[in-house]
């Protein structure tokens, strides 16, 4: 079946609701496609206070900052939400989207201007006997107890001490999941210390410089070796000892999902300081195709508070396009952007800086 | 097994549905996904691997990976960590007895 | 190191460490947040204007202790949980910390509980005071807790002593 609209979001995360929220009252047909049955993404698994800046509701809790920005916008009369939803495809020919809903029905999608904010997947790691079930994403970890109360297991090691594997271990506390420790491969924790100082005093030890090396079962994960590293990041020998675990939770990073935009041939660029392939954008948030728009966690790993602020920016940037100039427009771009530069200035947003002077191009098209 | 009580969440469940895992009866939730409705019964190997028949569970749990894949009501290669459990539905491991 | 470890020592706490003549004074907020980070719902919880206003998002707190009078209001508006209060005379013996919670199970006042450090060492046993509920996170608890007076800068966590194993 054939569907038009004028601004298509794909992705109903913070980035997407919030690009949606900017098209309110724009009278533009704007249509949102989010896989999951529910619009919220990420925030929907975060059962604490979020960091941040309160006009993005830093200390709101993040399930709550969800359901905020998804009322908004269900009440909105020109926004049409299709959920269990995958854009599976861009079909440059006849320039449409193909999705699929409910893994059975087929639309064409037709759009003016596209905002990609389909988020980041998680990253693995390569270790002997890495797929024994017992071994998860830490994704995978928060939607079993946070979406379904369903605990992941009883005995549990997390992998990193960045922000996601804190947090996800105090989470696991909450839940009532004894988490015995967090292994970290640098040399210092990688998260913010008061995420690290809260798990610390609950009693969560944090390794440094140790790593899991293998991981054993019969039929899932029954214990772990784990082994100290050098200064080199090389297993240091004799060092190796085995800890008994029913799970194993990797919080090593998160990639991109960015499949849609090699297919609509934006400039691409691998990046590390963002998660991996990173398309080319300006200000605007606009790629390198000049009816393709980027926001959140697709164009660069951050955090909810940016991928909102992005969203907001890609949006009026796509209403700005359409001629549907709202009179303020580019002073609120100019706001939001002013807000995500502050974010970046301090020094743990320097890597983030880093990274996006390697792909922000001044104009694009 | 499930979690009995949350400091944060108050966690809304559907209705009660029955289905079989390998020919025995389990129940779980209708608005939860089946690898999930499998978990909360303490099962955690979903299917084996083709060609070394190594055991298999979830990963990613939100249709990223393919992991999960199992054998629902007759059809192969369900991602079950994101269609939800029916009323009735057969569920079974994918790959199980097959030979290295 | 805060950095290596995830834990603070004293000293990393600079100008945030209340002098004796404050403590004298009653009961203090101490902001545990020193590394530069976007974040600042602090800046906005403290009605008496303790909490002075960020230059940047990324500063650290500062708290003008003069203007604050521990009443701990704060404690549940900051998402890294790193606000406590302290009293450190409370009486001839005791101290009083008031630190916050969103563990199961809470306490009930009255409660005797295991005290943990910031490394989550289990440093002595304390007695719940007082439970406060906030109205902007109903979710959490500030935990009033009485501790001996050695302990005031020790104590940061509690846990249920019939389930610490838990
Ligand atoms: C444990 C953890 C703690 C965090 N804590 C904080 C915090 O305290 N403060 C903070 O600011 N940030 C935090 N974050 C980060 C924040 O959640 C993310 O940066 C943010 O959600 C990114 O928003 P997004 O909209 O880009 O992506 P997402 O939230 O991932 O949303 C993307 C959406 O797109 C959908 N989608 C993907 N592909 C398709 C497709 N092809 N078709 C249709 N739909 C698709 C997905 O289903 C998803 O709903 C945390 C993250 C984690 C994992
Ligand atoms: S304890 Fe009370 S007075 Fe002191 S900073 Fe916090 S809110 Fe302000
Ligand atoms: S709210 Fe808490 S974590 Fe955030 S800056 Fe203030 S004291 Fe630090």
């Amino acid at each position: 079946m054939r569907i038009d609209c004028d601004v298509l979001i794909i992705g109903g995360g913070p980035a997407g609701l919030c690009a949606a929220r900017s098209l309110l009252g724009t009278g533009l047909n704007v249509l949102i496609l989010e896989r999951d049955p529910f619009l919220g993404g990420q925030l929907l698994k975060q059962t604490h206070m979020f960091f941040g800046s309160k006009e993005q509701y830093a200390g709101t809790r993040g399930f709550e900052i969800g359901q905020i920005l998804t009322r908004e916008v269900q009440a909105s009369p020109n926004v049409t939400v299709m959920l269990e939803t995958v854009a599976s495809g861009y079909y440059p020919e006849e320039n449409f989207i193909l999705a699929l809903e409910k893994e059975k029905k087929l639309y064409q999608i037709y759009f003016k201007k596209v905002i990609v904010a389909t988020g980041a997947s998680e990253k693995s790691l390569l270790f002997e006997g890495n797929d024994l079930p017992g071994i998860y994403g830490a994704g995978a970890v928060q939607t079993l107890m946070n979406m379904y109360g369903v605990m992941p297991g009883q005995d549990i090691i997390m992998i990193g001490s960045g922000n996601i594997g804190l947090i996800v271990s105090y989470q696991l506390l909450q839940a009532g999941v004894k988490v015995k420790a967090i292994l970290e491969a640098a040399p210092t924790v990688g998260g913010y210390f008061v995420h690290a100082a809260k798990v610390r005093r609950m009693g969560i030890p944090i390794f440094t410089q140790t790593t899991v090396k293998r991981a054993l079962g019969q039929n899932a994960l029954e214990a772990v070796e784990i082994v100290n590293l050098d200064s080199k990041w090389q297993y240091v020998a004799g060092t190796e000892r085995k800890w008994s675990c029913d799970t194993l939770c990797l919080a090593v990073g998160l990639s991109p999902m960015s499949e849609l935009l090699w297919q609509f041939q934006c400039e691409m660029r691998y990046v590390s300081e963002l998660g991996g392939y990173v398309a080319k954008r300006n200000a605007i948030m606009q790629t390198t195709h000049p009816d393709v728009y980027i926001a959140g966690d697709v164009s660069g790993v951050e955090e909810a508070s940016s991928a909102m602020l992005e969203g907001t920016i890609a949006g009026f940037a796509a209403a700005k396009a359409l001629h549907k100039m709202l009179d303020s427009v580019d002073q609120v771009i100019q706001n939001s952007q002013k807000f995500l530069d502050e974010m970046h200035r301090g020094p743990i947003g320097e890597k983030i800086r880093n990274g996006l002077a390697k792909v922000e191009v001044d104009v694009c098209l | 097994m499930r979690i009995k009580e949350h400091p944060i969440i108050d966690y809304q469940k559907g209705k009660t549905v029955t289905f079989t895992f390998d020919g025995v009866p389990y129940e779980g939730f209708d608005d939860e996904p089946i690898a999930v409705a499998l978990y909360a019964n303490g099962i955690k190997t979903l299917s084996y691997s083709l060609k070394y028949h190594r055991p298999r569970g979830i990963f990613c749990c939100i249709g990223n990976c393919s992991s999960c894949l199992m054998k629902v009501n007759g059809i192969p290669n369900v991602r079950t960590c994101t269609q939800r459990i029916e009323q009735g539905m057969v569920i079974e491991t994918q790959g199980k007895g097959v030979k290295k | 190191m805060f950095i290596k470890n995830g834990y603070l020592d004293i000293d990393e706490l600079g100008e945030r460490m209340p002098s004796e003549e404050r403590f004298e004074r009653g009961p203090v907020a101490i902001l545990e947040c020193i590394q530069q980070i976007p974040c600042n719902p602090c800046q906005d919880a403290c009605s008496r204007g303790a909490i002075l206003p960020f230059q940047s998002i990324n500063d650290t707190p500062t708290i003008d202790m003069d203007k604050c009078n521990g009443c701990g209001n704060c404690i549940s508006a900051c998402p890294g949980l790193a606000i406590f209060v302290v009293w450190k005379n409370y009486n001839l013996e005791s101290s009083l910390i008031k630190l916050p919670l969103e563990l199961l199970p809470f306490p009930e006042e009255g409660d005797s509980v295991e005290l943990m450090n910031r490394k989550g060492e289990k440093v002595g046993i304390g007695k719940v005071i007082k439970i406060q509920k906030t109205k902007q996170n109903p979710k959490s608890r500030v935990i009033w807790v009485e501790v001996p007076k050695k302990l005031a800068m020790e104590v940061r966590h509690i846990s249920r002593s019939n389930n610490h194993d838990k």
